[in-house]
């Protein structure tokens, strides 16, 4: 066995002391010791694919744009069309460099006429909001990097809605219809939609959105409750089959959905419609951009990067051996064709799928291509994202 | 068997060696780093292994840890239980998560169950 050094000492959440009496195992994840499971990540896959999970992301990046011409200073500054966006509604968009490429993938909610909430990744979090600051530069907005004031947990599952609708302590009434309930409010709340309220006398921002590839919310609110907020609903939740996940089960479950991981299949070398997130990039709902030029050119990022000239595809195998981030893509019987960005034997599906960038002539879904898995070549199939699709409900 | 009186090495794999034969499996803390064991590949029965070479390989969901020999000779055993089972890894890797049986005519310097739990707490 090898490459099992241990985690160097990093920033901590304000759940680390509950994390560790949970029996977790910690990984540094940008400059953070965050948990990557608590007993099992398999386990913990399953729980969100079938009951819940509850993930600490104290670590993602959150960003506020606040100011009359905040609308205009981040469409200006992102890819995609915020000025558009309705109060309450969340948008995934992208930052790009001047020459198109992936600086970050963000998800951003309108919280107010004039107020933005931009959540950037983990090891993003200091461009991005410097780049917006740099951006927004001209423009009546103010950028504020509020990360340290801001704590995040997401609560994943097909039993998430009713697991938060039997919080205590949470109360969304003053946001709402006259008559109407906290737990109607939450059912009521749409996918890519957000609703402000109070839980135990701090604001908190209640949001349908994830990277599970299930139904679920991720919960904005003060550091200074989060631990309640977190025991709560890990209490009322255990019924249902909530557990803690951490972010192995988090990572497997993205895969499994198709959604991209920045420093993975996003990086500065890759312009969005590479990835397959064309859509993100707004040409016609706006004015001008930063990387928009670039994006109209059509010319690769960095035409020197194994990037160029390639696009992002889905792999499946059979068997148990999984290809992994690195790993070459091969013609069948040939010479390489690309490259995995991320890979693993998939918890739901039983058999390994990837991501992986390959020549754009061998993207087609069906083209038989092959994997080298140290050493040894392990068929693949190009197939249609996402791998996994929750059942219609 | 306790684990105080097995051997280890310092890739985390477990030796308990007695009369000539090696049974060899990867640590508990071994275990825990790597996650949940989804596939272990192991060598044949009568491979002939050299002690610090690749014999075998675990993965778990997140990554992949390669088995080391910790000594030189001939494979007599695989755990067939356990490339079934590939999570007996995690639920017991000191017993019935051992991986292979080594026939081994010198037992080379390895460390201690002391000397080996202070590698994994530095």
């Amino acid at each position: 066995m090898t490459d099992l050094s241990p985690d160097p000492a990093s920033r901590r959440s304000p759940l680390h002391d509950v994390h560790a009496a949970a029996g977790a195992t910690f990984t540094d994840f940008a400059g953070w010791q965050m948990p990557v499971r608590y007993s099992s990540d398999l386990a913990e896959h399953a729980a969100v694919r079938t009951a819940a999970g509850l993930f600490d992301l104290s670590h993602m990046g959150e960003i506020l744009v606040v100011g009359p011409q905040s609308a205009a200073a981040l469409d200006f500054a992102l890819s995609g069309p915020m000025s558009r966006l309705a109060e309450r509604q969340a948008k995934y968009t992208l930052m790009l460099d001047e020459n198109g490429g992936i600086i970050d993938d963000l998800v951003v909610y309108r919280t107010g006429e004039d107020r933005y909430l931009v959540v950037a990744n983990a090891s993003n979090r200091e461009v991005v909001a410097a780049r917006l600051r740099e951006r927004a530069d001209g423009f009546d907005a103010l950028v504020e990097d509020e990360s340290g004031d801001i704590g995040l947990l997401a609560l994943q599952g097909p039993r998430a809605l009713e697991i938060l609708q039997n919080l205590d302590g949470l109360d969304l009434r003053a946001d709402i219809e006259p008559g109407t309930s906290t737990a109607d409010a939450v059912a009521a709340l749409r996918y890519y939609r957000a609703i402000p309220g109070e839980y135990e006398g701090r604001r908190i921002l209640v949001a349908r959105t994830g990277y599970t590839g299930e139904d679920g919310f991720e919960l904005y609110t003060s550091p200074e409750i989060l631990r309640t907020l977190w025991e709560s609903l890990l209490e009322i939740g255990a019924g249902a089959g909530l557990v803690p996940a951490g972010l192995a089960a988090r990572d497997t479950l993205r895969l499994e959905a198709g959604m991209p991981l920045y420093g993975h299949e996003l990086g500065l070398s890759v312009l969005p419609a590479q990835a397959g997130i064309g859509r993100a990039v707004s040409l016609d709902g706006k004015g001008d951009f930063v990387g928009r030029a670039a994006i109209e050119r059509g010319e690769p990022a960095d035409p020197r990067s194994d990037f160029a000239g390639r696009v992002l595809v889905g792999l499946a195998s059979e068997g148990k051996r999984a290809g992994r981030a690195g790993y070459a893509v091969h013609e069948d019987g040939g010479g390489r064709v690309g490259f995995i960005t991320s890979g693993a034997l998939s918890p739901t599906l039983g058999h390994p799928v990837a991501l992986a960038y390959v020549d754009a002539d061998r993207g087609e879904p069906g083209t038989t291509l092959s994997v080298d898995v140290r050493g040894t070549r392990i068929p693949a199939t190009v197939t249609p994202l996402p791998f996994y699709t929750r059942a219609a409900h | 068997m306790s684990d105080k009186d097995l051997r280890y090495t310092a890739e985390h794999e477990w030796v308990d060696a007695r009369d000539g034969v090696a049974t060899i499996g990867i640590t508990a803390y071994a275990a825990e780093r790597l996650g949940d064991v989804v596939y272990v590949d192991l060598p044949e029965v009568g491979a002939a292994v050299q002690a610090g070479t690749v014999i075998g390989e675990i993965e778990s969901t997140k990554s992949v840890g390669e088995l080391y020999a910790p000594v030189t000779g001939t494979v007599t055993e695989v755990n067939a239980a356990v490339v079934d089972a590939p999570e007996t890894v995690n639920a017991d890797p000191l017993g019935e998560g051992w991986l292979v049986r080594v026939d081994y005519a010198e037992l080379p310097e390895l460390l201690g169950a002391d000397e080996y739990e202070a590698l994994t707490r530095a």
